[in-house]
C-alpha cells in the first residue's frame, strides 16, 4: 500500500486545538456502539458462532495441589454427541498440578450440554499432595517453607560513617528517628486477592481455513496475540488473523491466546471443524487472573504536625504458586518520607499465578499505607484532611499542588468540614455511625505504541483502520471524535475499524495507555490527511493551505469564511484514488499530543452499623486528573466504574481459599460478592482539568481512579469506629470482629 | 411447573414423568458445569433423552427448535436462533446477565429448561431494539449506563421489566429493585440514571 508518508514526508506540527477552537473534544459525546451493546446486536467472542462449529468444555482439576495418576475417557468418548478429547500437556499421567481448576481435560462436542456430560464422564484419578493456600498467615507460611526473603530498601537522611556496620546503623538510626517522633503510631493492615471476574469468560472461537487460523479471541491485545497462536502452533504470525469487536471485560487478565486458546486451535484443526472454548464461571475465578493479596507490620512516627518522618514496615502476600506479593517499590505509597525501612516476604501458594489487575500493586500498597497514615491522625485526635494535606510535603511524584487542590475540590463535594468528627467521636443514630476517609494515588498512563490508517475518499467518506480494541472505555468514540475534531466533520460522518490484527499495529490496553495512544495515532494521520486536501483546496481557492481550516463540513479560508467550498467538494479533487495516511506514536516519544503522570484524591462516606457490622456506602467523591479530556463522558464513566469496583474490593469481595485443602470456595457469583447497584451510595466525579493539565495532552485513566477506594474506605470506617478494621474486605464479621477485639462492641 | 403449563403436556409428545427425569438429567449437567465433581451416574437417575422439536413464541414469531430435555431457553436462543443479547454469565442465575421476559415476567433463560416455555409469550433484549428503539435501551444509550456491555442487555430486559411493573418508580425504588443483575465494569449510577429517566417519562 503506498501511503501518503512515502511521497511526503510533510509530519506535524501535531497539536490540539484551543478549549475555545476544539468543536468536538472536550464535549459530552454518547459512546457510538451503545445501542448495539444495548439491544444485544453487538457480538462477542462468545456470541459468535460458525458453522458446523464444536463446543468444547474443560475439566478443571478439582484438587489444589495433587499428581494425575490415570486419566480414562472411555466413557467420555461414548457420550452421545462428544466428538474429540483432548488431553492436555500439562496434564498428562505422572504431571504434578499445582492450583485447584486447572484445566486438564478438553472435550469437543455438538452441544454445550454433550460437552458437559462429556466433562462428566471423564475418570481421573489424583494422588493429592500437601497444600498452602493461608498467605495472609505469616508464621504458618514460613513454617511450611512457603516464605522467602522479599524486596526491600533503606533510605536515611543520615548516613553510617566509614567505620560503621551499616546493618547496625540502621537500626540504631531507626530506633532514634522514633525516639524523637512526637507520635508513633503501630498497626498491621491488609487487603485480601481478588479475581477480574470477567462477566465474558475468556476464550476463543477459533476455524482454519486451509493453514490459516481465524480466532475470535476475548482480548485486550488484538495486534499482539496473533504472534502467541503462531509460535505455539508452529506457525507464521501472518497466518493468524485475531478478531475482537466486543470484549465483556479484561480489566488486565486478557493479554494473552492462553494455553486453552492454543488448545482450540489444535481441537479445530484435528477435528476439521470450528471450535468454541469459553471458560466456565469458576475456571473464569479460578485460573483467569486474580490480584495478589498484601498484609503489611508497619510502625510510623511523625511529628507535631503529622508529617510521617520514619517508616518501618514489613508486608508479605501472594501472587500464587511463584510467590509475589505487592512490589515494595510502591511501598509507603506516594507519601515518601525522608527516612524508612520496608522489607518484604513473597509466598508461595496453591494458587495460580495472578495476572495484571488494573493499577498493579497501586491499590493493594495504597490500602496498606495510606490507612496508616490515617491512623496517625486517628492517634493525634487530628483531622486525617490536615494530616494528609501536611503530608503532602513528602508526595513523591512531585505533585503535591496538585493533590491539594484536588483535595479542596474533594472535601467541598463531600461537605468534609460539615460531615468531619475525630475519629470514633461522631454522634451514633440507633446503632449507626458515620464516618470519613481519603486517600490519594498516582499513575503513569502513558501512551502506548499505535498506528493509523486514515482514508479519505473522493466522495467525502473517512475511514480509520487501527489495531487498537474497544474494551468499553470509549475508544472507539474517542477515535472518530478525534477524526471530526481534525476533519470539521461529526463524529456521525466517519467510520472506525478496530479490533482486528490485521489494521495496523497498535499497542495492547493495559496501564491507562490506550486514549493516549489512539489519539496520538488518530490525530497525527487525520492531520497530515487534511494537510494533504488542504493543499489541493487552497491550488483551487488561490488561498495558501496554511490559511485554510476544516470547520462544519466546511474548508475555508480562516480569514475569509466565504471563500471556501464543502467538505465533499475538496475530497472531489482527490480524484479517483482515495487518500491514504498511516501515522503513528511510539510509546516513550516525547508528543505534544500525550503525557503521562497524574495524581487523584478520593473521599469516602460511609455510615457503619455496630449491631450488624454492615456498612453502607452514603458518598463517594472521585477527584481525577488525566491531562487533556476527548470526552468527559466516558472519561467520567471509567471513574465510576473504578470506584464501583473499588467499593465491592472493600466491602465484598474476596477469593475464600479452604486452608485444609486448598480449594477456592467461592468461585461462583452467587457466592463471590460483588457490589450490586443498591451497594453504591452516591458518587460523585470531578475531572480535574484546569488549563494546566488540559495544556499536557492527553493521559490515560483506565487505573488511577482504581486505586484509593480501599484506603478511603477503610479510613472512613476507621472514623466512624474509633477502630481500625484491618483487612479488607470490611465485611459484617470482620467489623464486628474489630469491634470486639477493641472491647467497642 | 406451573399448573398452566402441566394440563397443556398432551399435543407435546413428551410425557410429564419423562420430562421431570429429563430436567434432572439437566441439573446433573449444570452442577458439573459449575465445578461440582457429582457424578450423574451415582444419582441412580433413569436420564430421559433424544431431541425434540418443539415450537417458541420468541418475540412475537413462532419458530420451531431442536432441544433435548435439558437444553435451556439460553442454549436455544443463542445456538439456534442467533439471539445472543441474552449472555451465559453464571450458571445459577445470580449475575442477571441470560434475563427475558416470559409472560412478560423477568426470567434468567440460563435457568430455564426450553421445553417448559411452549406456549409462553418469550421476549428476549432484541425486541427492544430495531429502527425505533425502545426507551429503556435509548435511555441506556444517553446516561452512558453501559461500559463493555456483556451485562448490558440483561439489564436492559430487567429495567424493562421492573418499570413495566413499577412505572414511575422513584430513585428510591429502583435502587432497592434491581439487585438481581450484576455489572463488574461499574456502571450502576448510569443505570440508575437511565431508569430514573425512563420513570420520569413516564415510558
Amino acid at each position: 500500500m503506498a501511503y501518503l508518508q512515502d511521497e511526503k514526508p510533510a509530519e506535524g506540527p501535531y497539536h490540539w486545538p484551543s478549549r475555545e477552537e476544539a468543536s468536538v473534544i472536550g464535549k459530552d459525546h454518547h459512546r457510538l456502539d451503545g445501542m448495539k451493546k444495548a439491544t444485544g446486536a453487538a457480538k462477542y467472542t462468545y456470541d459468535i458462532n460458525l458453522k458446523n462449529q464444536l463446543v468444547a468444555r474443560a475439566l478443571g482439576c478439582p484438587h489444589a495441589h495433587c499428581k494425575v495418576v490415570s486419566i480414562d475417557s472411555a466413557a467420555a468418548e461414548k457420550v452421545a454427541g462428544v466428538v474429540h478429547v483432548h488431553v492436555l500437556e500439562h496434564a498428562q499421567p505422572g504431571s504434578e498440578i499445582s492450583w485447584q481448576g486447572e484445566l486438564l481435560v478438553i472435550i469437543a462436542a455438538e452441544t454445550e450440554g454433550a460437552a458437559a456430560e462429556g466433562v462428566d464422564a471423564l475418570k481421573l484419578e489424583y494422588e493429592q499432595l500437601d497444600v498452602f493456600t493461608s498467605e495472609h498467615d505469616l508464621e504458618a507460611a514460613q513454617k511450611a517453607g512457603r516464605a522467602k526473603k522479599g524486596g526491600g530498601k533503606v533510605e536515611t537522611l543520615n548516613e553510617p560513617g566509614d567505620d560503621e556496620d551499616e546493618d547496625e546503623f540502621i537500626e540504631k538510626e531507626l530506633a532514634r528517628l522514633f525516639d524523637e517522633s512526637k507520635h508513633v503510631v503501630e498497626g498491621f493492615y491488609g487487603i485480601d486477592a481478588i479475581t477480574h471476574c470477567c462477566l465474558e469468560p475468556h476464550g476463543s472461537t477459533v476455524e482454519w481455513q486451509g493453514d490459516k487460523l481465524n480466532v475470535y479471541l476475548s482480548t485486550q491485545n488484538v495486534s499482539g496475540t496473533d504472534d502467541g497462536f503462531a509460535n505455539s502452533l508452529g506457525i507464521s504470525a501472518d497466518s493468524v488473523d485475531v478478531t475482537c469487536n466486543y470484549i465483556g471485560g479484561g480489566f488486565g487478565s486478557k493479554f494473552a491466546p492462553d494455553y486453552w486458546g492454543v488448545a482450540a486451535a489444535r481441537i479445530s484443526k484435528a477435528t476439521g471443524r470450528p471450535v468454541k472454548l469459553m471458560l466456565s464461571r469458576d475456571q473464569e475465578l479460578k485460573i483467569a487472573g486474580n490480584r495478589p493479596s498484601g498484609y503489611i507490620n508497619v510502625k510510623l512516627g511523625a511529628d507535631e504536625n503529622g508529617v510521617v518522618q520514619v517508616w518501618d514496615s514489613h508486608h508479605w502476600g501472594t501472587s500464587g504458586i511463584s510467590g509475589g506479593g505487592v512490589s515494595h517499590t510502591v511501598v509507603p505509597y506516594v507519601l515518601v518520607p525522608k527516612n524508612y525501612r520496608r522489607r518484604s516476604t513473597s509466598i508461595s501458594t496453591n494458587m495460580v499465578r495472578a495476572r495484571a489487575w488494573r493499577a498493579p500493586n497501586h491499590p493493594q500498597a495504597c490500602a496498606i499505607t495510606q490507612t496508616a497514615y490515617d491512623d496517625v491522625a486517628a492517634a493525634m485526635g487530628k483531622d486525617s484532611y490536615d494530616v494528609f494535606m501536611a503530608n503532602l510535603v513528602n508526595a513523591s511524584n512531585g505533585k503535591a499542588e496538585v493533590y491539594a487542590e484536588e483535595m479542596k475540590v474533594g472535601a467541598e463535594l463531600i461537605d468534609w468540614k460539615a460531615n468531619w468528627h475525630a475519629h470514633g467521636m461522631g454522634e451514633a443514630k440507633g446503632s449507626v455511625v458515620e464516618g470519613l476517609g481519603m486517600a490519594l494515588h498516582t499513575w503513569g498512563g502513558v501512551a502506548n505504541t499505535s498506528d493509523c490508517l486514515v482514508k479519505v475518499y473522493p466522495d467525502g467518506g473517512v475511514e480509520s483502520f487501527c489495531g487498537t480494541q474497544e474494551l468499553g472505555t470509549g475508544t472507539l468514540t474517542v477515535c472518530a471524535m478525534v477524526l471530526a475534531e481534525t476533519f470539521g466533520l461529526k463524529t456521525s460522518d466517519v467510520k472506525v475499524n478496530v479490533g482486528s490484527s490485521t489494521y495496523p499495529f497498535s499497542g495492547a490496553s493495559g496501564g491507562s495507555t490506550t486514549v493516549g495512544a489512539v489519539s496520538e495515532s488518530h490525530r497525527r494521520a487525520s492531520q497530515d490527511a487534511l494537510r494533504a486536501i488542504l493543499e489541493l483546496a487552497g491550488k483551487q481557492l488561490g488561498v495558501e493551505a496554511d490559511g485554510l481550516e476544516a470547520t462544519a463540513g466546511r474548508i475555508q479560508a480562516r480569514s475569509d469564511a466565504n471563500k471556501g467550498m464543502s467538505w465533499k467538494e475538496a475530497c472531489k479533487l482527490l480524484g479517483l484514488k482515495p487518500l491514504e495516511v498511516t501515522r503513528g506514536h511510539r510509546r516513550g516519544t516525547a508528543s505534544p499530543l500525550s503525557n503521562s503522570g497524574v495524581g487523584g484524591v478520593q473521599m469516602a462516606h460511609v455510615a457503619v452499623d455496630r449491631d450488624t457490622g454492615v456498612v453502607k456506602i452514603k458518598k463517594f467523591v472521585a477527584v481525577q486528573d488525566q491531562g487533556l479530556v476527548i470526552n468527559p463522558r466516558t472519561c467520567s464513566s471509567q471513574i465510576y466504574g473504578a470506584v464501583t469496583m473499588g467499593i465491592a474490593a472493600s466491602l465484598y469481595e474476596h477469593r475464600i481459599a479452604d486452608p485444609k485443602s486448598g480449594a477456592f470456595l467461592n468461585a461462583e457469583l452467587a457466592d463471590y460478592q460483588l457490589a450490586r447497584l443498591g451497594d453504591v451510595g452516591e458518587i460523585i466525579v470531578e475531572l480535574y482539568e484546569p488549563e494546566s493539565e488540559r495544556q499536557r495532552g492527553v493521559i490515560g485513566n483506565g487505573e488511577p481512579p482504581a486505586i484509593s477506594p480501599v484506603a478511603a474506605i477503610s479510613n472512613a470506617i476507621a472514623n466512624a469506629l474509633g477502630v481500625r478494621v484491618p483487612v479488607a474486605p470490611f465485611t459484617p464479621k470482620r467489623v464486628l470482629e474489630a469491634l470486639n477485639a477493641a472491647g467497642r462492641a | 411447573m406451573s399448573d398452566a403449563n402441566k394440563n397443556r403436556g398432551s399435543d407435546s409428545g413428551f410425557d410429564r414423568r419423562a420430562f421431570l427425569k429429563g430436567s434432572g438429567a439437566a441439573v446433573a449437567v449444570t452442577a458439573v458445569q459449575a465445578g461440582s465433581v457429582a457424578a450423574q451416574d451415582s444419582s441412580g437417575t433413569d436420564v430421559q433423552r433424544g431431541w425434540k422439536k418443539i415450537k417458541l413464541n420468541v418475540n412475537g414469531e413462532v419458530v420451531t427448535v431442536n432441544v433435548e430435555p435439558r437444553t435451556t431457553l439460553l442454549e436455544v436462543l443463542r445456538y439456534q436462533l442467533n439471539l445472543t443479547g441474552a449472555k451465559p454469565v453464571s450458571l445459577d442465575g445470580s449475575s442477571g446477565a441470560s434475563t427475558v421476559l416470559i409472560r412478560g415476567k423477568p426470567k434468567m433463560a440460563s435457568t430455564t429448561l426450553a421445553i417448559s416455555c411452549r406456549r409462553k409469550k418469550i421476549e428476549t433484549v432484541e425486541s427492544l431494539g430495531g429502527e425505533n428503539p425502545d426507551a429503556v435501551p435509548q435511555a441506556f444509550v444517553d446516561n452512558d449506563a453501559l461500559q463493555c456491555g456483556f451485562c448490558t442487555a440483561g439489564f436492559v430486559v430487567a429495567v424493562r421489566a421492573f418499570l413495566n411493573k413499577n412505572p414511575g418508580a422513584s430513585e428510591k425504588e429502583i435502587r432497592a429493585g434491581l439487585n438481581g443483575n450484576i455489572c463488574r465494569c461499574g456502571t450502576y449510577v448510569g443505570i440508575i440514571d437511565a431508569a430514573i429517566s425512563v420513570a420520569k417519562g413516564g415510558k
